[in-house]
């Protein structure tokens, strides 16, 4: 998994490409944390699927630890372009429910 | 058609994407839709984690994935010979995990339970588990 960035002043864009599963979820939360960490007084984050080629429950729990530190610093988290299948995953595991679904 | 497969593989996490991509090219003959291709895929990936990361939790064990097409219906096992499950009726329950501190959703039967038409999973502590599953596969072709 490749995870790419970009910020403005409101907001820290997370680019999710390739397979995110037990393997590659480590390095993915290592690296998304870092860039949290280094974009402290953005609002909100933004994780983005549209390259995303396959996700299990182990990106469920990525994205539940990264909801957990962010809400720490009154960052807020959203979710763009899941695929179909990411998608039924992220709306079965009621993630929406704390990242709203944005277009 | 009829078809079968075993393959066994160390419980290493570089092998959730071997057994994903394993499952997809032996359902290609079924001519399978890009959702239940994924659909199959997710429920794999998800018992082959449970395998690596709760069936063997102190070291590298083996596991086994089993696999028949059986008309346009597709049958899965995935076993290990792992701790077992001590409690399954709470491990079946979503969100229920045993390690809470890794970060973990509990999501991943119900994920199976919801992608795969039919799931039976059989476990006995110190001697391991197998995840049954089934999915009609109603071929666009």
């Amino acid at each position: 998994m490749e995870i790419n960035y970009a910020a403005d002043r409101k907001s820290l864009f997370v680019y999710l490409d390739g397979e995110l599963d037990e393997y590659t979820a480590k390095q993915a939360k290592d690296s998304i944390d870092k860039k949290i960490d280094e974009n402290i007084f953005v609002k909100n984050v933004v994780f983005d699927f549209s390259k995303a080629s396959f996700m299990d429950s182990t990106g469920i729990g990525v994205l539940l630890g990264r909801y957990k530190k962010m809400k720490k610093v009154g960052m807020n988290g959203f979710i763009r372009n899941p695929s179909t299948s990411i998608n039924k995953i992220l709306q079965i595991s009621g993630l929406y429910e704390i990242m709203p679904k944005i277009s | 058609m009829n078809n079968k497969m075993i393959i066994k593989f160390d419980s290493v996490s570089e092998n959730e994407r071997f057994a994903r991509n394993v499952i997809a090219s032996f359902l290609l003959p079924l001519n399978p839709s890009i959702s239940e291709l994924s659909d199959v895929k997710t429920a794999v990936s998800e018992a082959v984690t449970n395998a690596i990361v709760h069936g063997y939790p102190n070291g590298v064990g083996e596991v086994t994935m089993s696999a028949e097409i059986d008309g346009d219906e597709v049958h899965i096992a995935i076993s290990d010979s792992g701790v077992g499950i001590e409690n399954l009726e709470s491990a079946l329950k979503p969100f229920f995990t045993t390690k809470p501190d890794e970060e973990r959703s509990g999501m991943g039967f119900t994920i199976i339970q919801t992608f795969m038409d039919d799931v039976r999973v059989i476990s006995s502590l110190n001697s391991g588990t197998g995840v049954n599953m089934r999915k009609k596969i109603n071929s666009v072709a």
